[in-house]
């Protein structure tokens, strides 16, 4: 394949946004990670942002059945997916109309010409076509019959025009990596890996990939091509990773610094279904996965491991998380420690099962009967999923409790790159598992620094002992209806569970301008998957030249010892979140902060460029001056984000 | 999809793997310090008795005996012997012993549960335990009677039944515990009475050399709430011709002698039904009683006995162990796989694990 391209203008750009969309069967997400993949492999900083209905093949060429994929890929360190598409792939009518309200004026349409029938046109809503109209003036339009060009390149096969059609997601991508400079070998090697076994289809999607490069690389309908160099990134060795595949990661992690075996008790449901089929794979590592016949029996069972000694881990979304409750409760009563892992996606009831959100935090936090805290741990992304999971086992084995983690939809199928940890670098996870004494043993006799209780594991002789649901006896763990005792208890689980933010560092505040003694007025607090576009949102303030200071939570039960004193040091607190304020209730409540919400709930991640205008909006309440963002409250910045 | 041939184990015996106690060991060893808090008369205490007598015989070490239970009068159970144990929460025991028998081989687990927690709120859980086959023994103490919530009809109560939450009777048929747990595949069903010490023990231990899921249904009096519902099953007179006893080899006979001196009722096949039904051997002939078989591969027959239980008020009902077959355990199978990929795995778990996360494709910057 041709690499040196002489005839084209080689344009350099700093970042570029590309959404490929099509029909869910068009192969729109494996376009999309072929992508990521060898920018990955070039070394630009990268974000995706997977988007798909939940139908598996919804009616083909209609506006719920578009499936897309946005990749973000730079040369320097970037946080989100991006707010806006510079470029859209539009497989069909379906797709072009379902994402062209997100693009902006100037942007680059690439678009499949070849199901433009009158027949597409109508099923997508269209009277007329966009493409013999002035409807699409405001875009570069790039109309090409991605099919026909196709078919004519891979008919040497002698596949059905059916299977023939069907590599045109290779030709597109071709054409794009031509486009953007990608290197090529990763993609054809995954593709002789992928379909090895059927020669025909192999040869196809690889001819379709190179025709696809090729016709960039002649046509004249693209004169530039572009360049986006390496990002600089910290030394390390990287991969490009999601967060499903992260967490599942960073459980075996747990397991084999623990000396744990692993059980995954889970029952399928989007989008947590990936960390069972994951973790699955790997029994090699002692890894059970039981697919349970529910929700209950999925954290029964993860229970039941944890009670004989095992790593219990649950996977679930938050319906699973309502009817998982009870077990929970138990779980905190019987003091044993577990792992129950909550993808949330956007609710109530089944509500949006693809879509993102981060609604489910007062769920975690009070979604049982009775005083139940359970610790609350979330990753800020995807790569992130691995420590967090590392962490939640660190909880859960340390304070002998049922520890919940919050990931979601965006961090879950979204994808950075991820510096590979060495194993020394994790932290030593300690089971300590209780051995015979003197005299009677006690199952609810706690340890004096943690308050957790010993973990006593059958087949060890001596410490034969009954566990459940009633209220317990302090010390012998016997049943007690004692009114003394329960308020004790009570107040001893909570003390166990406050008493974890002692093992935790200071927060890190982030406030460029405190270096030179200025320092920000304005805090914005947020926690899980907004870390990026918060972080976006306070850079385009700063770029601006407006001070701005930002802290995002790992812990969410307990807090960190420190975030009540840094919340009181700030004018102005912003706490933005994919729900209605419920992280802004607790901090509101706990610290008597007049903490100001910003809330989003379309199943969308947030966007940098509306987080800058209400960050702006309270630097200039605060400093009591206007606070003009210019570019940087543009949807789209041109100029480079430092 | 395509299928695996999953391998065949060897066929064992459910405790096989428990370690053994060192020396002979008492009930009283069995016995917690816990004061036992049934209603005086409360069919428990005599099932409570007979597996305290009857563990020290099954020679296992205490400390590797797990009796996990759900909710209800029942579900104390496990506060009473000391073992390990767990009194979990309603319905939900089989999920929580599938975690502990999968994640380990060498435990004897038991679960206590009743009619309502396993039959109602878990009966989720009850069969898919049945059909995995785990290795545990159930428990099913059935006094068709909601006796912790204090009488309200439960899924075994016959029709009709006037409690505090129907005053003009019961609505809802009724599970027969037996049918339900052959329909759910189960390998090893029986049934047997609180009162009858030597029938129990000897069920127990059927159950607990079975491996997989071992059904027990116990019926058991309830003599506050439901008091005398097994009395006709009670009657010790073979006149009343209500207990069908289950005895491998033995022709299924019961009732009054007749004037051979045999029983003068036995089971034959009903042609017209399919099924099995009740006949006087002097009317059929000896020969076509039906011989029990609990370990025929098809459990068709086994299920045509069941139906021979009583729906509403108990005259009658097969007692003894309907079906015991072999077939492989999802713990053994799960343990196997593990097995089987370490085996396929080289190097130490450290170096997988790193090798693991890295991956195929990675890039380095310096």
């Amino acid at each position: 394949m041709h690499t040196q391209v002489t005839t084209k203008q080689v344009k350099q750009l700093d970042r570029v946004i590309i959404r490929f969309a099509g029909d869910s069967g068009d192969g729109m997400q494996l376009t999309g990670d072929r992508f990521t993949q060898e920018s990955a492999a070039y070394g630009n900083d990268l974000s995706t942002l997977p988007n798909f209905p939940a139908e598996i093949r919804a009616p083909q060429g209609t506006l719920p059945g578009v499936s897309s994929f946005q990749v973000h890929f730079a040369d320097h360190d970037i946080l989100t997916p991006g707010d806006a598409p510079d470029v859209l792939v539009a497989m069909n009518p379906a797709a072009l109309r379902a994402n062209l309200g997100d693009l902006p004026a100037g942007a680059t349409i690439i678009v499949d010409t070849h199901d433009f029938s009158a027949r597409n046109l109508t099923k997508a809503g269209y009277t007329t076509s966009p493409l013999e109209d002035e409807s699409l003036a405001a875009y570069a339009v790039h109309p090409l019959d991605l099919t026909g060009m196709t078919v004519e390149a891979v008919k040497e096969f002698g596949l059905s025009r059916k299977d023939a059609a069907r590599a045109k997601n290779m030709f597109a991508l071709g054409l794009l990596s031509w486009m953007y400079g990608r290197p090529t070998e990763s993609t054809i090697a995954f593709l002789e890996r992928r379909f090895a076994k059927v020669e025909d289809i192999r040869d196809a999607n690889i001819t379709a990939y190179k025709a696809g490069w090729n016709f960039g690389e002649t046509t004249e309908a693209f004169v530039v091509r572009y360049e986006i160099k390496p990002a600089p990134m910290a030394p390390g060795t990287y991969r490009n990773i999601t967060g499903n595949l992260a967490l599942a990661y960073g459980l075996i992690a747990s397991a084999v610094r623990s000396g744990l075996p692993l059980f995954l008790g889970s029952y399928p449901i989007t989008p947590a279904s990936d960390i069972l089929h994951e973790l699955s794979k790997h029994k090699a590592f002692g890894v059970t996965t039981f697919q349970a016949e529910d929700e209950i029996a999925g954290i029964g069972a993860a229970l039941g491991a944890a009670f004989s000694g095992g790593l219990g881990v649950t996977t679930t979304s938050g319906p699973g998380i309502a009817l998982k409750s009870e077990t929970i409760g138990l779980a905190v009563m019987t003091e044993l420690p577990l792992i129950v892992i909550d993808v949330q996606r956007g609710g109530p009831s089944t509500g949006l099962p693809t879509k993102t959100e981060q609604a489910d935090l007062l769920q975690a936090m009070f979604g049982r009967n009775g005083e139940s805290p359970v610790p609350i741990v979330a990753p800020q992304s995807p790569g992130d999923c691995f420590d967090a999971a590392l962490e939640a086992a660190r909880i859960a084995v340390t304070y002998r409790t049922p520890v919940m983690l919050l990931s979601d939809g965006m961090l879950a199928n979204g994808s950075e790159p991820w510096r590979i940890p060495e194993l020394d670098e994790l932290p030593e996870i300690d089971p300590e598992f209780a051995t015979p004494g003197e005299g009677e043993f006690m199952p609810y006799e706690r340890e004096a620094a943690t308050l957790a209780r010993p973990w006593a594991i059958p087949g060890t002789a001596g410490l034969e002992h009954r566990i459940g649901g009633l209220e317990k006896a302090d010390g012998n763990g016997n049943i007690s209806y004692d009114p003394a005792n329960h308020d004790f208890m009570v107040r001893t689980r909570q003390a166990k569970v406050d008493r974890i933010a002692e093992s935790l560092p200071p927060l890190e505040v982030d406030d460029p301008s405190a270096k030179d003694g200025q320092g920000a007025k304005v805090l914005v607090l947020g926690w899980g998957s907004t870390y990026g576009p918060i972080g976006a949102g306070c850079r385009r303030v700063r770029n601006a030249g407006f001070n701005v200071a930002q802290v995002h939570l790992r812990h969410l039960n307990p807090f960190p010892k420190d975030l009540g004193e840094i919340l009181k040091r700030y004018d102005k607190v912003l706490v933005p979140e994919m729900n209605l304020g419920q992280l802004g209730l607790l901090v509101r409540s706990k610290y008597l902060v007049d903490a100001v919400g910003y809330h989003q709930v379309n199943g969308m991640p947030l966007k940098a460029a509306a987080l800058a205008h209400a960050i702006a909006d309270l630097v200039a309440e605060a400093e009591g001056i206007e606070v003009p963002l210019g570019v940087w409250g543009e949807t789209v910045v041109k100029e480079h984000v430092q | 999809m395509s299928t695996i041939d999953v391998p065949t184990p060897g066929m064992r015996s459910g405790i096989e793997l428990v370690p053994t106690a060192d020396g002979p060991q008492t009930a009283k060893e069995f016995t917690s310090d816990q004061e036992v808090r049934w209603c005086p008369g409360c069919g428990d205490y005599a099932v409570l008795k007979a597996v305290q007598g009857f563990l020290p015989d099954l020679g296992l070490r205490r400390e590797n005996i797990v009796f996990v239970s759900g909710i209800g009068c029942s579900s104390r159970f496990p506060y009473y012997l000391d073992t390990f144990g767990m009194h979990s929460i309603h319905g939900r025991a089989p999920a929580i012993a599938t975690g502990i028998a999968t994640t380990r081989s060498d435990l004897s687990v038991w679960v206590v549960t009743g009619d309502g927690d396993a039959l109602s709120i878990g009966g989720n859980h009850l069969i898919h335990a049945l059909r995995r086959n785990i290795n545990m023994t159930i428990l099913l103490f059935n006094n068709r009677i909601y006796g912790l919530t204090k009488g309200q009809y439960s899924p075994t109560s016959e029709p009709g039944k006037v409690t505090k939450s129907t005053p003009m009777g019961s609505l809802d048929h009724p599970f027969n515990p037996v049918s339900l747990a052959l329909g759910a595949e189960a390998t090893f069903v029986a049934r047997t009475i609180d009162s009858d010490r030597k029938h129990l023990t000897s069920v127990l231990s059927a159950a607990a050399a079975h491996r997989g899921t071992s059904l027990v249904e116990i019926y058991q009096n309830c003599p506050i709430f439901n008091d005398g519902a097994f009395d006709a099953i009670k009657d010790r007179d073979p006149s009343a011709a209500s207990v069908i006893p289950l005895v491998d080899g033995e022709p299924i006979r019961f009732g009054p002698p007749d004037s051979s001196g045999g029983a003068s009722y036995g089971l034959v096949r009903d042609r017209a039904s399919g099924g099995v039904k009740v006949a006087e051997v002097a009317e059929v002939g000896e020969d076509a009683v039906l011989v029990h078989d609990s370990r025929a591969a098809d459990p068709t027959t086994a299920f045509a006995i069941s139906r021979l239980t009583d729906a509403g008020y108990l005259h009658r009902a097969p007692i003894g162990i309907f079906r015991q077959v072999e077939r492989p355990t999802y713990d053994d199978l799960a343990r196997e796989q593990i097995g089987t990929a370490r085996e396929k795995a080289p190097g130490s778990t450290e170096d997988r694990l790193a090798a693991l996360i890295a991956g195929g494709d990675t890039w380095t910057v310096v």
